[in-house]
């Protein structure tokens, strides 16, 4: 038996059957509450992972908080405690519902993740996820370099294990949103080459879906390539994140950006999807939320790939698509935009690489210098001077880009916004979700 | 109403999430809006320490001080952070509100009870008001309590030069939220 993780193996495996992974994010205080929603989310229609979100206190090593809440009030907490339930529960937890056709990933979100990443390899967690940057840069305070120390260390104790556990990357979501896609394939591939330079071989690199689906399949291409340029012989793949941002408020424009996201996922081959529930504007969602929402996307997915092997087995190259029985009505398929995305990326990784000798030196290097510069983030290490802005098509673009080498687009404002004006570009989704007649989820976008 | 205010009326604001809150859009979106309405913002960012928070809060001695948290632990965190601020002398009199959303049931959930009752709790607690978007019109309308609250606060400074008296807002229009 090789030494390849339950969750890359798995992912691989549905892959080659043609079938997109479809995963939830789900955490709750009490152990049986999270073992019957991990049953539940297995028992989906769907080829599903299994997610255990962690509660904020444990994220953020406030371990007393943790265990008087789940004392006193576990219904409260917004994750599952892992540390307060200790790793023995835990491990008990994971055997009762975790196989290799059912892997589990552990999220978390913290910038010192050396105790928690700890804990989840013993009690056996197939995956976790992050990144010194992604889970640090937006999170808070923690030095950038810290961080990099930790998350190295880290790493390195994972490796150490005889089944290295799987790890995503979490750059490809900075923000979740306004953050131009060529800074998220950059980050992405860079935290991919860190996970790599500590000794982890499972990886996966993220991208979360944006505002223009156009702009996004040429992300997802340029995130492919510079991956199999820069992580050769390491077993990969692509996860895509449906919309982090202000979502739609409707059922129709929520359950519409959830088709177009798994649609994306298919287009632009990704082999797992991170899905959103119609809460998401609302609240935390139920088990049941989550499970319609992984049946809904792996639904639309299905259809989506076979109208593609359709149209590749079928004739001419250009051809309109035909959707047999599609769940959503069928929408015009936006063609990859030609933004540039992949050499930007590759001038922001390439600039990046030449600041140091280790990626974590050249991470922590490149922010202090602007070369990477991440809009709107608030951190003391970010140089926060970029910004970002939609432009006309309703495509996602620079309009101020600080110190990185890359220049913002002409046609943008460069002038700084209000927070009229910013909400206007949070909430651009939301809108055009919301109010969108069903058939034109593209429209003017390219 | 959304048009700058005049020079008397502009308030010094310290804005801040929660010790574990990581969310990040809902301050910087804050502070656009007060400083839109020509009010001074200092931005604790997310997860910030409540000592850190009472610190800033004693240097600066600012005319209000805004909490966000959308985390749904603003009931565990919300409580503990104004008791903490509200046992020190200096904060007895600071006008504190909180807002966002509080818990993780959320607007529609089990029933309308929770997001009343949480907001009891906290105003017994010590906040001066509660801005729930789980609370009636969801967040636009807690928003247009919040700019109402705005309008009613007087800068410590317009109150007599040199008093201790706190910046005060009168029977506020967000207080029972």
């Amino acid at each position: 038996m090789d030494d390849t993780d339950r969750f890359t193996a798995f992912v691989r495996r549905a892959a080659d059957a043609g079938h997109l992974v479809v995963q939830h994010r789900m955490g709750f205080g009490e152990l049986h509450r999270m073992r019957a929603g991990l049953r539940a989310v297995r028992d989906a229609d769907a080829t599903t992972v299994g997610t255990v979100t962690l509660d904020s206190y444990t994220r953020c090593h406030d371990d007393g908080a943790a265990l008087r809440a789940l004392r006193e009030r576990p219904a409260d907490l917004n994750g599952f405690p892992l540390l307060a339930h200790g790793v023995p529960a835990v491990r008990t937890l994971l055997q009762e519902v975790a196989s290799a056709d059912f892997p589990v990933q552990i999220r978390h979100g913290t910038p010192l993740p050396l105790r928690l990443l700890r804990a989840m390899a013993e009690a056996g967690a197939d995956a976790t996820e992050g990144g010194p940057v992604s889970y640090c840069l937006p999170y808070g305070r923690v030095p950038l370099a810290r961080a990099v120390a930790e998350w190295s260390a880290g790493c390195e104790l994972l490796a150490a294990r005889p089944v290295p556990p799987h790890m995503e990357t979490f750059g490809g979501c900075m923000l979740g949103q306004l953050c131009p896609p060529s800074l998220l394939v950059a980050l992405s591939v860079l935290e991919a080459m860190f996970f790599r330079e500590h000794g982890l071989r499972g990886v996966s690199l993220s991208y979360a879906q944006q505002v223009h689906g156009g702009q996004d399949l040429e992300a997802l291409a340029a995130l492919r390539r510079l991956a199999g340029e820069r992580l050769s012989g390491s077993a990969h793949h692509i996860v895509l994140y449906t919309f982090m941002g202000v979502f739609p408020r409707t059922g129709h424009g929520s359950r519409r950006l959830l088709a177009d996201s798994a649609c994306l996922a298919v287009a632009g081959g990704a082999e797992r999807l991170v899905v959103k529930t119609p809460a998401e504007a609302h609240r935390i969602p139920t088990v049941e939320e989550n499970v319609a929402a992984l049946a809904y996307a792996a639904s639309v997915a299905e259809a989506e790939a076979e109208a593609e092997t359709t149209t590749n087995a079928g004739a001419v190259h250009g051809a309109a698509r035909v959707i047999a029985h599609p769940p959503t009505p069928p929408a015009q398929r936006p063609d990859p935009t030609a933004y540039g995305i992949y050499e930007e990326a590759r001038t922001l990784l390439d600039a990046t690489l030449e600041t140091g000798d280790t990626v974590g030196a050249c991470l922590v290097r490149a922010f202090a210098r602007g070369i990477l510069d991440v809009p709107y983030c608030l951190h003391p290490d970010n140089a926060n001077r970029a910004r970002a802005t939609i432009d006309a098509r309703g495509a996602l673009r620079w309009s101020r880009t600080g110190a990185m080498p890359v220049t913002p687009a002409s046609t943008t404002a460069a002038a700084p916004v209000t927070a009229g004006q910013l909400t206007e570009l949070l909430t651009f989704n939301r809108r055009r979700f919301d109010l969108r007649e069903p058939g034109r989820l593209y429209g003017s976008a390219s | 109403m959304n048009g700058m205010i005049s020079a008397e009326r502009r308030l010094r604001t310290v804005v801040s999430g929660l010790s574990c809150d990581a969310h990040l859009w809902n301050l910087v979106c804050l502070r656009l809006l007060l400083e839109d309405r020509g009010h001074q913002v200092t931005n604790l960012g997310n997860t910030t320490p409540d000592a850190e928070i009472l610190g800033a809060c004693c240097t600066e001695l600012p005319d209000l001080l805004v909490i966000s948290t959308v985390n749904g632990h603003g009931r565990l965190d919300g409580l503990r952070l104004i008791r903490a601020l509200r046992a020190v002398p200096a904060l007895s009199g600071l006008p504190v509100v909180i807002g966002g959303k509080l818990g993780i049931e959320g607007g529609n959930g089990r029933d309308g009870r929770d997001h009343t009752e949480l907001a009891a709790q906290l105003t017994a607690a010590g906040y001066d008001a509660v801005f729930d978007d789980a609370a009636e019109g969801g967040p636009e309308a807690g928003l247009a309590r919040f700019d109402a609250f705005l309008s009613s606060l007087v800068p410590r400074q317009a109150t007599f030069a040199g008093g201790r008296s706190r910046a005060r807002a009168a029977a506020g229009p967000g207080a029972a939220a």
